[in-house]
C-alpha cells in the first residue's frame, strides 16, 4: 500500500478522528528502520489495549508493531485467544478465522497476495498464542513449514490457555498445576523451537520481551529471512501474570528469571549458514542507512 | 435431460466487468456467464470428474487447494493438471479437509478466486470453517461429491451431508447432472460473488452417480472464460494491505456482555441471511430459476432434488404406462430455499413423495415445514450407505401408498 492512500481528502480532513489524522501525520509506514524506538515519540498501530494491565503481552504487541519492517504492505493472521482482543484495535489489516488454523490461512494468503502481486513485497506474520500454535493447530503450523511456506510464524507463549482461564497447554512447563492439569503437568514442555528447526524453518528465536531491541532484532530478521528463504518462527515468553499468581508489575521480573542462566527461556537463535550469511549482509546494510542519516542530519 | 434455459432470447447479463472481451493469458477471452451458456458446442461424452475439470479451466479460477477422498480425488487431482497447464495460479495438496478450507479462506481473504473440493467425512471435518466463510463473506466454491458420513465406513453415494451444510451461511445447491454440475460451477461463481451477496457456494451432487459414470455434457468453448473476480466489490475490506487499515473496532465484541455486541453478531447473522436470499435473483436469472417443474397440475408429485429426481422421472415413465400420472418438481437450490416456486407448484398436488439418498430425509422435512397441510408429505422412499434407487421401487411406494 502506498502511503497516499492512507492520505485524508482536505474537505473531509476536520471530520476524521484525530487517531486517524496521527496514523497519516506521525505514523512510520515506508521507513524501513522503524523500530521500538519510535513508540512514544510517532503514532503507534496500537490503539489501547483491552488486556490485563501489566500484561507482557501487551508490550509484546507494541514492539512488534513497532518493528515492522513494512507494514503498510504487512498482513497479520491471528487465532482465537487474548491476541484477537489486540487485533482489533490495530492499524494492520490482521484476520481472525478459527482457533488453530492460522498457519493454514497465512499459506492461502501468502500464495494470493503473491499471485496478485508479483512485483511487490507482501508480508504475512502469524501472531497466535501457545494453544493454537502447538496444540490445537500444530498440525498446521508444522505443515506450513514442511511446505516451506514463506512467512513469519510468532508464537506468543504464556505456557498455558490464557482467555479461557489458566489450562494446561502443551507449552506449560512439566509439573505446573493448572486446570485441566490438577496434579501437575505430567510431561515436558514442547520443545517447539528445535520442532521448527527441523521442520525447515531458516531462522527460529526463542526469547522473552524483557529486551526490546533482541525483539526487534528478532522479528526484522525473521521477516527479511522469510522474504527470500522460506518460513521463520520466533517464540516470545509472554507469561501471563494472571493465571501464575503474579502482580501486575511482576512481569518483567518474571520474565527476567526465565531468561537467565538454566530458565526455559535463555536466548536461543538458530539461523542457516546462508541465513547467517544473508543477514550479515542485511546488518551492513542497515548500518549505511543509519550513517548516511547521521551525516545527512549533521 | 434437463430442460434448456433459453438465455439468448432474454440477454440477461450477469457482469457488468470491464475485462469484458479482453483476453487473459491463457489467450481466453473473458465473456458474460450467459454468452459462455449461449455458446456451447456439441456435446461431449465424460465422466462428472471430468466435467468438473472442464468447468473450472473455464471459470477463471485463481488458486485451487486439493486433498484426497473419494469421490472427489479424481477431479481434484485433474484440477492439478489444469494448474500445470498455466490454468490456474497456484494449486497445492493441502495436509486435511480443516487445514484446505482454511487455505481457501487465507486465499480469498487475499482476494483470489478460489474453488476446491469435498467429500463426506471431509465434508464433516471442514465444518467448522463453513459458518467462517460465510461469516467472512468469502466467495469460495466447493464442489461436494456427496458420500456416506457413518460408521461403519462408506465410501458410498448418500446424501446426508448436505444436512450439515443447509445452516452454514454458504448458498447450497445440488446438481442433478452433470450438465448442471458444469452450469452450477460457472454460473456458481458469477452468483456468489456479487456485491450483495458475496457468500461461499456448496456445489453439491451425488458422489459416483454423477462424478464416476459417463454422460452427455454441452460445454462453453475453451476460449471463453468467466470474467476475473475483483475483489474490490467485496462489502467486506480485502485484505491485501491496498486499502487503509483503520481499526476495525473501539472493543472487540468478541467477550463483551451487552446490548451492543448482542446486536452487532445478531445483524451480522441476519445479513448473511439476507444476502443468501439476495442471491435468487441472480440465480434466477443464468439458471432460469431455483426449480424446474413437469405437469405440477397433477395429483401426485414427486418432489426432490439430485439423482433422485433422475430415478423419480424414470418412476413416472414407469408409472405413466399404467395410467398413473405424476407430475415432477426438482429443486436445484437449497439455500436459499425456492419457498414461493415450491408452495405455487405444490398447490394442487394430494400426494407429495419426496425420495432421498439419505436417512434423515431432510428434504422431506424441509417441505413439510413450508407447505399447507403437509399430511400429503409422504417422505420417501430413502435410500442410503450407497444403495441405488430403483425407479420399480419408487413406482412401487407411490402405488402403495395411493392404493392403486
Amino acid at each position: 500500500m502506498s502511503k497516499d492512500k492512507i492520505k485524508i481528502c482536505e474537505d473531509l480532513a476536520d471530520i476524521m478522528p484525530p487517531e486517524y489524522q496521527d496514523l497519516v501525520e506521525d505514523a512510520t509506514y515506508g521507513d524501513q528502520d522503524r523500530g521500538w524506538k519510535d513508540v512514544g515519540s510517532s503514532k503507534e498501530l496500537i490503539e489501547q489495549h483491552s488486556l490485563c494491565a501489566g500484561c507482557p503481552e501487551s508490550i509484546a504487541f507494541r514492539y512488534v508493531l513497532a518493528s515492522l519492517p513494512a507494514p503498510e504492505d504487512t498482513v497479520f493472521v491471528g487465532s482465537t485467544g487474548c491476541t484477537s482482543l489486540v487485533f482489533p484495535h490495530v492499524a494492520v489489516q490482521n484476520i481472525h478465522s478459527l482457533f488453530g488454523n492460522q498457519n493454514a490461512i497465512a499459506s492461502g494468503l501468502h500464495r494470493a497476495l503473491k499471485v496478485r502481486f508479483p512485483d511487490k513485497v507482501k508480508d504475512v506474520v502469524v501472531l497466535a498464542g501457545d494453544g493454537a500454535t502447538v496444540d490445537i493447530g500444530l498440525d498446521m503450523t508444522l505443515q506450513s513449514w514442511f511446505r516451506q511456506e514463506k512467512f513469519t510464524t510468532i508464537c506468543f507463549d504464556n505456557e498455558l490457555y490464557a482467555n479461557t482461564g489458566g489450562q494446561e497447554s502443551g507449552l506449560m512447563q512439566k509439573g505446573f498445576v493448572s486446570k485441566m492439569a490438577p496434579v501437575g503437568k505430567l510431561f515436558d514442555k514442547v520443545r517447539l523451537a528445535e520442532i521448527a528447526r527441523e521442520s525447515g524453518c531458516h531462522y527460529v528465536a526463542c526469547l522473552t520481551v524483557s529486551k526490546p531491541n533482541r525483539v526487534e532484532k528478532a522479528l526484522k530478521n525473521a521477516i527479511l529471512v522469510a522474504r527470500e528463504f522460506g518460513p521463520t518462527f520466533i517464540q516470545l515468553y509472554t507469561p501471563c501474570i494472571l493465571e501464575i499468581g503474579k502482580q501486575s508489575m511482576e512481569g518483567l521480573d518474571e520474565m527476567k528469571d526465565a531468561e537467565s542462566i538454566g530458565g526455559r527461556f535463555v536466548y536461543k537463535e538458530y539461523a542457516t549458514d546462508d541465513v547467517k550469511k544473508f543477514l550479515k549482509e542485511k546488518d551492513e546494510e542497515a548500518k549505511a542507512r543509519k550513517k548516511e542519516k547521521k551525516s545527512a542530519k549533521a | 435431460m434437463n430442460k434448456e434455459v433459453d438465455l439468448k432470447g432474454k440477454k440477461v447479463k450477469l457482469s457488468q466487468h470491464v475485462k469484458i472481451g479482453q483476453k487473459n493469458k491463457m489467450n481466453q477471452t473473458y465473456t458474460d456467464v450467459s454468452d459462455m451458456f449461449a455458446a456451447k458446442g456439441a456435446p461431449s461424452f465424460l465422466t462428472g470428474s471430468e466435467v468438473i475439470r472442464d468447468a473450472v479451466k473455464v471459470a477463471g479460477v485463481d488458486i485451487s487447494v486439493a486433498y484426497p477422498i473419494t469421490p472427489q480425488s479424481e477431479a481434484a487431482a485433474l484440477i492439478g493438471e489444469l494448474y500445470a497447464e498455466g490454468y490456474l495460479l497456484d494449486y497445492f495438496r493441502g495436509e486435511s479437509e480443516f487445514a484446505v478450507m482454511g487455505q481457501c479462506a487465507g486465499a480469498a481473504f487475499g482476494g483470489a478466486r478460489v474453488f476446491t473440493t469435498t467429500a463426506g467425512p471431509g465434508t464433516l471435518r471442514a465444518m467448522e470453517n463453513f459458518p467462517m466463510w460465510a461469516g467472512s463473506r468469502l466467495p469460495i466454491q466447493v464442489v461436494v461429491t456427496c458420500r456416506g458420513i457413518n460408521s461403519p465406513l462408506s465410501i458410498q453415494p448418500d446424501t446426508l451431508e448436505m444436512a450439515y451444510l443447509l445452516e452454514t451461511g454458504m448458498l447450497v445447491w445440488h446438481a442433478e447432472t452433470a450438465q448442471d454440475l458444469y452450469d452450477f460451477i460457472l454460473a456458481g461463481f458469477m452468483v456468489s460473488e456479487q456485491p450483495d451477496v458475496h457468500l461461499p457456494l456448496a456445489n453439491c451432487c451425488d458422489g459416483f452417480f454423477v462424478t464416476h459414470t459417463k454422460d452427455t455434457v454441452n460445454k462453453a468453448p475453451e476460449d471463453l472464460c468467466l470474467p476475473p473476480y475483483d475483489p474490490y466489490k467485496s462489502p467486506v475490506p480485502c485484505m491485501d494491505m491496498e486499502c487503509p487499515p483503520v481499526r476495525m473496532m473501539r472493543d472487540p465484541f468478541v467477550m463483551k456482555s451487552n446490548y451492543i455486541s448482542y446486536s452487532t453478531h445478531a445483524s451480522w447473522q441476519q445479513e448473511v441471511k439476507a444476502a443468501v436470499e439476495r442471491s435468487r435473483k441472480h440465480t434466477i436469472a443464468i439458471l432460469g430459476g431455483l426449480i424446474e417443474t413437469e405437469n405440477v397440475d397433477r395429483e401426485i408429485l414427486i418432489v426432490s432434488s439430485g439423482t433422485a429426481v433422475s430415478q423419480g422421472r424414470e418412476a413416472i415413465r414407469l408409472l405413466e404406462a399404467e395410467g398413473i400420472k405424476v407430475g415432477l418438481v426438482k429443486i436445484k437450490t437449497i439455500r436459499p430455499f425456492p419457498y414461493q416456486e415450491i408452495l405455487e407448484a405444490t398447490a394442487n398436488a394430494k400426494h407429495i413423495f419426496v425420495p432421498e439418498f439419505n436417512m434423515a430425509g431432510w428434504m422431506a422435512r424441509e417441505i413439510k415445514a413450508l407447505i399447507p397441510n403437509n399430511e400429503r408429505v409422504y417422505a420417501g422412499p430413502h435410500v442410503a450407505g450407497g444403495m441405488t434407487m430403483p425407479s420399480e421401487v419408487i413406482a412401487e411406494e407411490i402405488k402403495k401408498h395411493i392404493g392403486a
